[in-house]
């Protein structure tokens, strides 16, 4: 697959949170409002991106030549939270205002399965170094464009009545369920018309 | 004891209520088989994870107890990973990448930050199996109305000559797809949670 195939892949058609049920739980429990789904949205891309080269090195350079595949879910969970701790480190010494901006999302995204998902697709699909790094980068972006849709509507929501036992979460999931339903628009078909 | 069992049934429901674990919950819901399979590897995971965890709690020192959870979960997942291959391929390719991301099940480090390390062996068992089931059932809970909407079928595990289908005569014909697809899973999930707000706000009112 070429590489705007990917893209659009994993920002549209297989976006991670409205088709592939990955990165739930931050999508209801970060979209109240717009800054922090932002800002979960960017720390989540970066990581992914991240996330998927170094997993690919793992897998590529170490699993496959010593025939320890079997130790995949081990390695690539460590790979990522000991990826999420650095990233975390780093970012607290070289900008300490992107740290305060991040800082409570960071330690979540180890366990947002949406990371562990995209080193694993990734590894599934046999993509090289490159292909790996524009999946992790584009899931990561589906991520932040599906969280940053539902933060302005639960913003708006907020202003509006809402009968008493929808309120809060079980509201948040319709309307996630109504934007799955808008992106069902975007298709293998349309990639085909795109990109021929 | 008997509380710590059933706490997780339905009154600390890790799905509905906990709003744990929900990533598995929509993503392999579109059968009830699927739903009973990842409830099992879940409940076996879960048991083994709170059983360790409540053993080595004395010995795994606090700054680094996260990882050091997160390596024993992995392994209990490693193993039915390789189990599920051996024994159940048609199960592992239908559930696919989330037999994997058991790992990073929310219910399964909460249960171990939130109850083993502060417990015996014999209550985190407990506790585990409870959290286990009440998540199954959450799950196949789910899996029933999408799967009854969606494709007009209830699948059951085969047996024998049996394959374990239950047609719906009418719906099977003619289903309502959008509820086997991500859309229906999301709604599934909000209409649910909708009426278990709305039957315990009855109850206490009554009360």
């Amino acid at each position: 697959m070429t590489y705007v195939g990917i893209i659009i892949t994993f920002v549209f058609i297989n976006n991670f949170i409205l088709s592939q049920f990955m990165g739930l739980c931050p999508f209801i429990g970060v979209s109240k409002n717009v800054e922090s789904a932002v800002g979960m949205g960017f720390a989540v891309t970066f990581v992914m991106s991240i996330a998927a080269l170094a997993t690919w090195a793992i897998q590529n350079l170490i699993l496959v030549p010593l025939h320890i595949e079997f130790l995949q879910t081990i390695t690539f969970i460590l790979m990522i939270a000991a990826l999420v701790q650095f990233v975390e480190m780093f970012v607290q010494k070289s900008s300490p205002s992107l740290y305060k901006a991040l800082g409570i999302y960071l330690p979540l995204i180890t366990t947002n399965c949406a990371v562990l998902g995209i080193a694993l697709i990734a590894v599934r699909s046999n993509y090289n170094a490159l292909e790996s790094f524009v999946a992790g980068i584009s899931a990561g972006l589906g991520f932040l464009l599906a969280i940053v849709l539902m933060s302005t509507i639960r913003e708006k929501l907020d202003s509006e009545w809402i009968p008493k036992p929808f309120r809060g979460t079980p509201i948040a999931f319709i309307t996630g369920g109504l934007m799955a339903l808008a992106f069902m628009a975007f298709d293998k078909a349309l990639l085909n018309n795109l990109i021929g | 004891m008997f509380k710590e069992f059933s706490k997780g049934l339905i009154k600390e429901n890790p799905v509905f209520v906990l709003a744990l674990g929900l990533c598995p919950a929509l993503g392999v819901t579109s059968k009830v088989v699927n739903a009973l399979g990842m409830g099992a590897g879940v409940i076996f995971v879960l048991i083994g994870s709170n059983i360790f965890v409540s053993l080595l709690k004395n010995f795994i020192p606090d700054k680094v107890r996260i990882p050091a959870y997160i390596v024993i979960i992995a392994s209990f997942v490693t193993v039915v990973e390789m189990m599920m291959e051996a024994f159940l391929p048609s199960l592992y390719d239908a559930l696919g990448v989330f037999v994997p991301l058991i790992v990073v099940n929310c219910v399964i480090l909460g249960r171990a930050e939130a109850f083993a390390n502060k417990n015996g062996v014999g209550a985190s068992i407990l506790d585990a199996l409870g959290m286990g089931i009440g998540f199954t059932l959450a799950l196949v809970v789910i899996a029933f109305v999408r799967e009854v909407l969606g494709s007009g079928s209830i699948t059951l595990i085969g047996m024998g000559s049996w394959d374990g289908v239950i047609k719906i005569p009418g719906l099977y014909e003619s289903p309502i797809r959008v509820f086997s697809l991500a859309a229906g899973a999301l709604l599934v999930m909000g209409y649910l949670k909708a009426l278990l707000a709305w039957s315990t706000d009855r109850k206490a009112v009554k009360k």
